[in-house]
């Protein structure tokens, strides 16, 4: 299972690229795998402001649509509308061209509430 | 990430979170809590399956992805583990008549080797099951019914059964397998070479190293294919020698998204005891010319008056989130209407397709509707059924 050491990772299975104060948003390779086929992805609108563990966008699978929460507080500055037109690029590349949306950080604070990539790989089993 | 709370989880979502705190299935309201094992549990996990409760059932979601095992059996050929599923044996010089007095369709028109779908009434004419009968023999009926509902039809047929006729549940006897797809009948041949499948909706028996085995040619995907019944114990062998002859091992998820293509109902989702055949658009399984059957007055007022509610297929006019059970349906003025029965993004038509039973002035085919997600309305129209027609029905 694929866990970059570079981000930052939740127990939903979000995880976080921090740039700069931009914190670009995804779901792991584990929740994809666990969800396998990706059929449809609902993004927030921008300028929308969510605090931590708010459900901001949905990812779709055949089966069943799952939340996605902000895994720090934040406004959306950008969303990927590439994720809209094709869905499976969140099963076939989590953690590139799969991104969903990115986050103006609120309170940088936040971020050390989250796994790093030895915690979350130990999370996962 | 984690399921969406309020809506659209079906009854077996595969997500691995939206069963972690109710790994107890009780939908089905009996008090049972002991989830039962398919005699193929330990092939599917070492096949890669991933498990959920489903009916009162452990059984097999999808080994490699839904899509494609759905296209599988589209194409080529796909196995499902069927073995939750009910057998009942129905024999005596009484068997006939009575089935046709539990039953809506006319097991009369069977000749021996034939099989029919069927529906299972309460008094009120609303559904308890949606079944096949077969006729093994003059005097003798094999009969196929849902998983969730083998305890209730059991009880309800029991309840009525007249001394002249036997009436044997031995759904824990047999292991069950659909083999379904273009390529499932080759399939057949080859695992079973010198024996013939049954015509269309036909059943046979035949006899492998002194142990009888039930063919029936029938399925729920639309394709063509067979169900096969062996001894419970015998049920990994022949799963594996079909996986061998190049069947794709397919799990639930697969097999509702290609009944939901077909616009086959879901007795549970699609049918109910407040629903009759009428309503869910099953008047053709119905024989009100037959003689008396449980239900009988209610569907035949119903057919004269029409009925108040109808069961339409819809079908996304453009791109939009993926219907679901229980999502509102409104009407072109925007006021909700019903609700979805079934609903799923379809694998072969990528379009967003369901059912919901709405008022019978909404059912005309190309009604335009909306499906209300999260908030979203997204337009369909009514269509007929079925939504994808499979190339056994095209030629």
């Amino acid at each position: 299972m694929n866990v970059p050491q570079n981000l930052r990772y939740n127990t939903s299975h979000e995880w976080v690229l921090l740039e700069g104060d931009t914190a670009t948003v995804g779901i792991t390779d584990h929740a994809q795998e666990e969800l396998t086929d990706v059929v449809f992805v609902e993004l927030p609108p921008v300028g929308k402001s969510v605090d931590v563990g708010d459900p901001t966008a949905v990812v779709e699978s055949v089966k069943a649509a799952s939340d996605i929460y902000a895994p720090v507080s934040g406004e959306v500055v950008e969303v990927n509308p590439a994720v809209e037109a094709d869905p499976s690029l969140v099963n076939t590349d989590p953690y590139g061209k799969g991104w969903i949306f990115k986050l103006q950080l609120k309170d940088a604070g936040q971020l050390g509430d989250l796994m790093d990539a030895a915690g979350y790989q130990a999370m996962i089993g | 990430m984690k399921p969406h709370e309020s809506r659209g989880l079906e009854v077996f979502s595969l997500d691995p979170w939206a069963w972690f705190d109710k790994p107890e299935d009780d939908s089905q309201g009996f008090g049972v809590s002991i989830i039962q094992s398919s005699p193929l549990e330990a092939l599917h996990l070492r096949l890669g399956a991933r498990m959920v409760p489903f009916a009162g059932w452990n059984m097999p979601v999808q080994y490699s992805s839904i899509m494609d095992e759905h296209g599988s059996v589209r194409s080529g050929v796909g196995i499902f583990d069927i073995s939750h599923m009910g057998q009942f044996f129905v024999t005596g010089l009484g068997a006939m008549a009575w089935l046709n007095r539990m039953l809506t369709n006319n097991v009369a028109k069977l000749a021996v080797g034939e099989g029919q779908y069927s529906i299972l009434l309460n008094e009120k004419g609303g559904v308890i099951d949606d079944l096949i009968v077969y006729r093994n023999g003059e005097d003798s009926f094999f009969l196929v019914v849902n998983a969730s509902m083998i305890d209730e039809d059991f009880f309800w047929m029991a309840k009525h059964q007249p001394d002249d006729v036997e009436l044997r549940n031995e759904s824990s006897l047999w292991a069950g397998l659909a083999v379904q797809g273009p390529e499932a009948v080759a399939a057949f041949a080859r695992v079973c070479p010198g024996v013939s499948l049954p015509p269309r909706n036909g059943i046979a028996s035949f006899v492998v190293d002194g142990v009888t085995l039930l063919v029936c040619r029938t399925g729920y995907t639309g394709e063509d294919g067979f169900e096969f019944f062996s001894p419970a114990a015998d049920g990994e062998r022949w799963f594996e020698a079909f996986v061998a002859e190049g069947a794709k091992p397919c799990g639930l998820g697969a097999r509702d998204s290609l009944r939901l293509e077909m616009g086959y109902p879901l007795n549970g989702s699609d049918l109910s005891p407040e629903r009759t055949p009428i309503e869910a658009g099953l008047g053709f399984f119905v024989d009100l010319d037959k003689g008396d059957f449980i239900g009988r007055e209610v569907l035949a007022r119903q057919k004269s008056e029409g009925p108040a509610l109808k069961l339409v297929a819809l079908e996304y006019t453009e791109k939009g989130a993926p219907p679901r059970s229980h999502y509102p349906v409104c009407d072109a003025g925007g006021e909700v209407v019903g609700e979805l029965s079934s609903g799923i993004l379809s694998p072969s038509l990528g379009k967003g397709i369901g059912m919901a039973y709405l008022p019978a002035a909404l059912a005309k085919i190309g009604t335009q509707l909306t499906v209300d997600v999260r908030g979203r309305n997204f337009p369909a129209r009514v269509v007929k059924k079925p939504f994808y027609k499979p190339a056994a029905q095209k030629a």
